[in-house]
């Protein structure tokens, strides 16, 4: 018992002298610390992977420092889960004394951290985080999405765009959480109010094995085109029961920005050629920024840059410009948080000059992109139709729009 | 048993003294573990005592934390009352979980109770409108009740002390030992006129009502519940702290919830790969000591008395 006590002793003196520096750095100035969440393990690791690429390649181009201040990355795996997420982020917020949080992927996750930085002020940029009502009827003044979008802001165009094409009866098929309908919502709404018609909208669960009974419906449906909201493994498996069904060629497929993210058409081949999707962020774009960013990436990770890479390499050069013009004083919050909505990105990938609405997220010009093949016989997005200055209100205001009810599986804004 | 008072007034102060020189972090995580000891001991007093080994707690824990939230934020309850409803929700669940499971045992009652549990993770998961589905629920409860992170856990302390000692006077009361009976001889237990699935039924919905308590807890703790704290992960989780902690000792409880929670903490901040870590932590202890951490030393302990072991209790 004695020696335990002793172990106790030792133990609280040793935390003590760890709160120590604490005081003596805070005359100088100290590193800007980051805390950068990401699910390393868990059902999405592998986008989590990217996100921590993807930001690490911004700050080691730019030498660790933003305005002559070194910058403290801590990484934090959240495992895919909302608890441990939280978990996570207090650690970072309260052990680690973090400037400011960054990062997660799926919705959830997300949403609990930002329902607990709600209560501490720690700002909180979620470059990947879709979920419409972060930016929008649940807004946190603390949280914004840098380099990132809503999930219903880029279906809208796409509608827009198919309508365009003459289609004018669209089945869509759906994994069956929020970020799905949210993703559908947009599109079946715009594309209804236009004047089409929405058919059928099949809803499967998470991780779907097999597409067939949603396929074989699909294929009788009498359709002009199929919007598919998927993402990760369902999403290549889906594409490739597409073309392995007979409809691929048939019937046009649309889908989702994630459908084709580059996370997914890396490992694939003819299957996904053809697959017209709208985004704000194109691999094969031939603007010399985007050339050179998707070079650079190549060079170091092996690889295209998905979605998760891109958002949280351009989501930090956000910040670093934002803190730029602050001299890098991110402890006066508020400056920060203002100087962050006030920031026009301009260095980034997209090469386009980014802004954001006063709800904290951007508005872009958004591309129609094309699944093609790169001369290598690789497969990538690009490009070949605008729509400028699309802000996740569309064309309504901020006030009608959010008077409506968040996308659910109920409700689809579909215009009868 | 002689030695568990002083062995608990000890862990007690202990207790009370965390908050005092720990940094606001880890009485965090110190709350965290006090919140899962409770599950783990409602665990423990289904699978030490009566022998039944239940996989659906996090289910029942999760479904309180849901009640709490759902009923403070969409009905706008006061937070005592909600409170109450989140546990009689548990309670409620367990009853109906024992209805329909009390009957089997062994593997089939593991079984069974997955299943019921996996039940509850679907309909959390697919009843957006009122489960918030994937995304869960997410409230101000903590906040509004003003709580800094030493308040929340003097309060929780406070109600983990209380659970802590009902649960240890219930497995030690009369009804307790027939549990122990029911445990070390069915057969025998009814044929002296027990009605076993009626006691059963009532263990199962105590421990419910226990796991209710620190679902409660567990809502305030996070402000946030999803279809994660329902999931068959969760009650796999609250198992193998049972196991770690050591099955039947009830305090193993404190135990099993520390070193799990807190090997977790330490190892995932050194390298990604701590599921891994953590597996093989479980896989020792399985081989070295498969009574558990409590039970281990109590063994070691009545050997260095040289008394019986075989009067632990196991």
């Amino acid at each position: 018992m004695t020696k335990l006590l002793t172990n106790r002793r030792a133990f609280l003196a040793g935390t003590a002298a760890l709160a120590m520096p604490n005081i003596v750095r805070a005359q100088e100035a100290r590193p800007i610390k980051i805390g950068l969440m990401a699910p390393l393990t868990g059902v999405v690791a592998a986008g989590g992977k990217e996100i921590v690429e993807g930001f690490q390649m911004y700050w080691e181009q730019n030498n660790m420092t933003v305005a002559g201040r070194k910058v403290e990355i801590t990484v934090e795996d959240d495992a895919s889960n909302p608890d441990t997420a939280l978990q996570k982020a207090r650690r970072l917020v309260e052990q680690g004394n973090v400037d400011f949080l960054f990062g997660n992927l799926l919705a959830n996750t997300g949403l609990a951290v930002a329902n607990y930085v709600k209560g501490t002020g720690t700002p909180y940029f979620i470059p990947v985080i879709a979920a419409d009502d972060l930016t929008q009827r649940a807004r946190i003044p603390n949280v914004i999405r840098v380099a990132g979008y809503s999930a219903s802001q880029t279906s809208r165009p796409l509608a827009d765009w198919a309508f365009k094409q003459g289609y004018r009866k669209i089945a869509t098929v759906s994994q069956d959480y929020t970020f799905g309908h949210e993703q559908c919502g947009g599109f079946a709404q715009t594309f209804t109010e236009l004047g089409g018609k929405i058919t059928d909208q099949f809803w499967h669960p998470l991780n779907t094995a097999d597409y067939s009974p949603y396929l074989g419906q699909l294929a009788n449906a009498g359709v002009d085109a199929v919007f598919a909201m998927e993402t990760g493994a369902d999403a290549s498996r889906f594409i490739t029961q597409y073309a392995s069904f007979g409809l691929k060629g048939r019937i046009p497929l649309l889908g989702c920005m994630n459908a084709t993210d580059q996370s997914v058409i890396r490992t694939m081949s003819n299957e996904a050629e053809g697959i017209v999707t709208c985004a704000h962020f194109a691999e094969g774009s031939k603007e010399p920024v985007t050339v050179k960013f998707v070079a650079e990436y190549e060079k170091r990770y092996q690889k295209m840059p998905s979605i998760y890479g891109f958002s949280h390499y351009s989501g930090a050069m956000w910040v670093a410009e934002a803190l730029a013009k602050i001299g890098a004083k991110v402890e006066d919050r508020d400056l920060f948080l203002k100087t962050v909505l006030a920031t026009e990105l301009v260095g980034s990938p997209l090469g386009k000059i980014v802004k954001l609405d006063s709800y904290g997220n951007p508005i872009y010009d958004l591309s129609i992109r094309k699944v093609e093949k790169r001369a290598d016989g690789k497969l990538w997005n690009v490009p070949f139709e605008t729509y400028p200055q699309v802000s996740q209100f569309w064309k309504y205001t901020p006030e009608t729009y959010m008077k409506q009810p968040p996308y659910s599986r109920n409700f689809q804004g579909i215009k009868a | 048993m002689m030695l568990s008072r002083p062995y608990a007034l000890a862990g007690a102060a202990f207790l009370a003294c965390v908050p005092l020189v720990l940094p606001s972090y880890y009485v965090s995580v110190a709350t965290q573990i006090l919140i899962f000891s409770v599950l783990t001991m409602s665990i423990d007093v289904l699978a030490g005592f009566t022998g039944r080994t239940p996989l659906c707690f996090g289910a029942i824990f999760g479904t309180s934390a849901y009640v709490v939230l759902y009923t403070f934020s969409v009905f706008g309850w006061p937070w005592p009352l909600a409170m109450i409803c989140g546990v009689l929700g548990a309670s409620l669940l367990a009853l109906l979980f024992a209805a329909l499971a009390v009957r089997t045992s062994g593997v089939y009652f593991l079984l069974l109770t997955l299943a019921l549990g996996l039940i509850v993770w679907g309909i959390c998961l697919r009843w957006t409108p009122v489960t918030g589905g994937e995304n869960g629920l997410r409230t101000e409860l903590r906040q509004s009740l003003g709580l800094s992170a030493r308040g929340l856990y003097a309060c929780v302390a406070l109600v983990v002390g209380v659970v802590t000692f009902a649960m240890w006077r219930f497995v030690r009361s009369p009804f307790g030992l027939t549990l122990r009976g029911i445990k070390e001889g069915e057969g025998r237990m009814a044929s002296l006129g027990y009605d076993v699935p009626l006691h059963l039924t009532i263990a199962f919905t105590a421990a419910g009502f226990f796991a209710g308590i620190a679902g409660v807890l567990y809502a305030v703790f996070n402000d946030f519940v999803s279809p994660s704290t329902v999931q068959l992960a969760q009650s796999v989780s609250g198992l193998l702290m049972a196991i770690v902690g050591g099955i039947g000792t009830l305090f193993g409880g404190f135990v099993g919830a520390f070193v799990i929670i807190a090997l977790e903490q330490a190892v995932s901040s050194v390298t990604e790969r701590w599921p891994m870590v953590l597996g093989l932590t479980f896989i020792a202890i399985m081989i070295f000591a498969p009574e558990g951490v409590i039970g281990k030393a109590r063994l070691l302990l009545t050997k260095s008395h040289n008394i019986d072991p075989d009067g632990v209790g196991r």
